[in-house]
């Protein structure tokens, strides 16, 4: 009985780390978000990231969800430009509880080869003019704000809830890249007209697991960027000096520090609870995932501003940089619900909402 | 994460479920510390291993093994059912846990049994007029007199002093020692001849902390916690167990299951306060931090069985669990908006103005117990590693 991370989760984050510290370091971010090469991806791919969830059976390294909230958090502390939120976790979730015989594409996902985007914004909260309709076979509609955008297959969900797979260059798909405040997460829109798509299932319980997964994995990818943000914030405070004594001295930078570890700390419990319900707590599953990705939201918020202002006018600068993880915790805030919605859905799910 | 709750786990559910509903007639319902039905409801909880559960059975506890999944289903069923789990205050929460880490045998035998039936209701005196945050600079001295330590001096916020059979007390027993060298940890009656004790009434209402006087109290040598000139480090231990006694997320979970209910009979203009939109939102929010706070409890606890390191996790506790509570109970008064206000005899008072008195006690204990500054400055220096305060002199004594 163990309420913390087996010796094997701590090795696996340690090593994983360890190989991000060169691979994604800010210096190769700032390169890879305006050049995308694939180096970073192929290098994660040899340490069998992308195989994370997917079953030995079909190629993967069967894992479970708390090791991908321990890949996520890594992946945030180091702002790493990857398509990990839907190919490695949310799509291969979606094959598996669908039951379908996918094995080609979770072999070709397991080896890093094909990558999966996710268009399911929709049914978390549909914006004028978008949504997808489909006749059984082929897609028509626009699906906004799609995760892991400019991927060769796309999951999408359409207006009853059901789950399709689409090839990137289908018949009558139109892709658009759409910039954001996060370069390190490509997001655009797709356009259907008619598309051809291979439907998954037709159980709305798929998609809200899907949807519980992905949100875990953002509150992990903040836990893990906000984390950053905190450790810079005290080492440089230790650093940096006026009025002839550093400033990790005076109490009121004390104090923002101490705030944000405070707030921080609870947040690493809650992940690891949020990500074990994926694995083994069904009935709590939806209620815990809806308050890990709405409370971490809200800290990720305050400590991505306070850790800023610890760093003085070199926190505004794009010199040092901090704006990266200070923009990926935005991301992470509004994708796949912003707080207010997810939080209500959090009410519903405890009957009260009446 | 291994936290598969097995049959076992279910059947002892269904235990708890099965005790609460046979006897939560019987469970006080704020009577004070010192009725009968408290008296009896505790001992009924000892005997069931609800409470003192991980005591050892010699000093008067259940004795079982530690068993994180156990004490959370136990936690959640108390405070589903919302029912008291047992007596508190300062002998249970602070000064137990410290004898058996620190205590004699004898003290051991002597104290922790009474101190758990609620038979021996504990004071600290801690706090003086000029040693507060700073405490370590307190004065009241005891001087060795053959086989008894003579007590001079003065406490502050000394919480039920008043109604409290013994003391646990800190004394500069070595004034010439550095001042956190010479401060010794003593027990003695509070009928000791040479007490006097005057109350102060706080911003509740009540008269909960007092003054409390020592002229020339006589106490046995022997009723010394640790060695002379230990009592800061016995002192620092207790309040390690204060701090993760104050805020405590599994009492704090049975008052949001209390607020969820407030919103749900309360109603505007013919419409639940649950039904609001903006109400909720808070409810909810609250409900993130409360599940927050009890995973890091849980993950407290679990690092202690396995020695594994949750020192950070630990520091945060008081703060945080505090500022949260006070926070719960400021909501329920919101969403009551000038029902919220009604206290004492208002005949339109909800849950006997519990959500006000509430809301203000927990400011207390924001203050109470180390202060959120203080913990912050504890935060920042011993979990993030960050330059101390500087050290001061004072420049002459006047
Ligand atoms: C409800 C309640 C119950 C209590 N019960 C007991 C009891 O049973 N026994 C007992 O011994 N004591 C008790 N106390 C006393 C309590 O421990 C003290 O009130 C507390 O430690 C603060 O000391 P002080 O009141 O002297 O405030 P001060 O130390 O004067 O603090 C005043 C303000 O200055 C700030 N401050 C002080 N030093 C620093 C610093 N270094 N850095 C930053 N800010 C600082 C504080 O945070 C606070 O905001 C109780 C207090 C309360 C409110």
């Amino acid at each position: 009985m163990e309420f913390g991370l087996s010796e094997e989760q701590t090795l696996l984050q340690d090593s994983l780390n360890r190989y991000l510290d060169d691979a994604s370091s800010l210096e190769q971010v700032k390169t890879l978000v305006d050049n995308p090469a694939t180096g970073l991806w192929t290098g994660l791919a040899e340490l069998g990231v992308p195989a994370l969830l997917i079953a030995e059976s079909a190629g993967g390294v069967g894992l479970g969800c708390v090791e991908a909230a321990l890949v996520s958090e890594s992946l945030g502390a180091h702002t790493a430009p990857v398509p990990f939120i839907g190919t490695v976790v949310m799509a291969p979730l979606a094959i598996a509880l669908a039951g379908v015989e996918q094995d080609a594409l979770l072999a070709a996902i397991a080896s890093g080869n094909t990558t999966v985007g996710v268009a399911v914004a929709e049914s978390i909260a549909a914006r004028a003019d978008a949504g997808v309709v489909s006749d059984g076979a082929n897609l028509s509609g626009k699906a906004l704000f799609v995760l892991d955008f400019g991927a060769d297959q796309y999951l999408v969900a359409d207006d009853k809830r059901a789950l399709f797979l689409v090839a990137a260059d289908a018949y009558g798909l139109q892709a658009r890249s759409l910039a954001t405040i996060d370069k390190t997460r490509p997001s655009g829109e797709l356009v259907f007209s008619n598309t051809p798509a291979t439907r998954l299932t037709d159980d709305p319980d798929v998609l809200r697991q899907v949807i519980d997964a992905g949100r875990v994995m953002l509150a992990a990818d903040t836990l893990g960027a906000a984390q950053n943000m905190l450790d810079q914030s005290v080492e440089y405070a230790k650093q940096r000096e006026q009025f002839n004594r550093p400033i990790a001295s005076f109490q009121a930078v004390k104090h923002m520090c101490a705030e944000m570890a405070a707030e921080l700390e609870p947040c690493r419990a809650l992940v690891w609870y949020a990500a074990h319900t994926l694995d083994a707590v069904a009935d709590e599953a939806t209620l815990t995932a809806c308050h890990a990705k709405a409370h971490l939201a809200e800290t990720g918020t305050f400590v991505a501003k306070t850790a800023t202002e610890v760093h003085g006018g070199m926190g505004f600068t794009d010199l040092l940089g901090l704006h990266y993880w200070f923009k990926r915790i935005g991301f992470n805030r509004q994708m796949l619900g912003a707080p207010e919605m997810v939080r209500e859905e959090a009410a519903r799910v405890q009957d009260l909402v009446g | 994460m291994d936290l598969s709750y097995g049959p076992e786990y279910e059947s002892f559910r269904a235990e708890v479920v099965t005790f609460l509903t046979t006897h939560r007639d019987a469970a006080p319902k704020g009577e004070g510390m010192r009725a009968a039905a408290s008296l009896a409801w505790q001992k009924l909880l000892i005997e069931n291993g609800y409470t003192a559960r991980t005591i050892p059975e010699q000093y008067g506890g259940y004795g079982a093994e530690p068993d994180i999944l156990k004490s959370r289903i136990i936690a959640e069923e108390f405070a589903n059912a919302k029912t008291s789990t047992g007596l508190g205050g300062q002998g249970i929460s602070m000064l137990v846990p410290t004898l058996l880490e620190m205590g004699t045998e004898e003290q051991k035998q002597q104290f922790i049994g009474p101190t758990l039936r609620g038979e021996m209701v504990w004071c600290q005196g801690y706090s003086e007029p000029g040693a507060g945050s700073d405490l370590a600079s307190l004065r009241t001295s005891a001087v060795l007199d053959g086989d008894e330590w003579v007590v001079n001096g003065q406490k502050i916020w000394t919480s039920t002093a008043h109604i409290a059979d013994w003391i646990f007390c800190l004394v500069r027993t070595e004034p010439d020692a550095p001042k956190h060298k010479g401060i010794s940890f003593l027990l003695f009656e509070m009928d000791t001849p040479g007490i006097e004790i005057r109350p102060l009434v706080d911003m509740t209402g009540a008269a909960n902390f007092n003054e409390t006087f020592f002229t020339d109290v006589r106490v046995p040598k022997q009723q010394i916690v640790g060695e002379r000139g230990e009592g800061w480090l016995v002192a620092n231990a207790i309040l390690g167990h204060e701090r993760d006694s104050l805020g405590n997320p599994n009492i704090t979970l049975a008052r949001f299951n209390a607020l969820i209910d407030l919103l749900k009979t309360e109603t505007i203009d013919g419409q639940r306060l649950i039904d609001h939109p903006t109400y909720r939102d808070r409810l909810m929010r609250i409900q993130g931090r409360v599940m927050a706070l009890r995973c890091n409890d849980l993950r407290i606890l679990s690092a202690k069985l396995n020695n594994a390191d949750a020192t950070l996790a630990r520091m945060i506790v008081k703060l945080q669990g505090t500022e949260l509570r006070h926070d719960l109970e400021g909501l329920a008064i919101d969403a009551m908006g000038e029902f919220g206000l009604a206290y004492d005899d208002n005949p339109y008072v909800r849950d006997h103005g519990s959500w006000q008195a509430q809301y203000m006690f927990y400011l207390g204990l924001i203050i109470g117990g180390g202060t959120s500054q203080i913990q912050k400055n504890i935060i920042s220096e011993r979990g993030l590693d960050m330059p101390r305060e500087p050290k001061v002199e004072k420049a002459s004594q006047g």
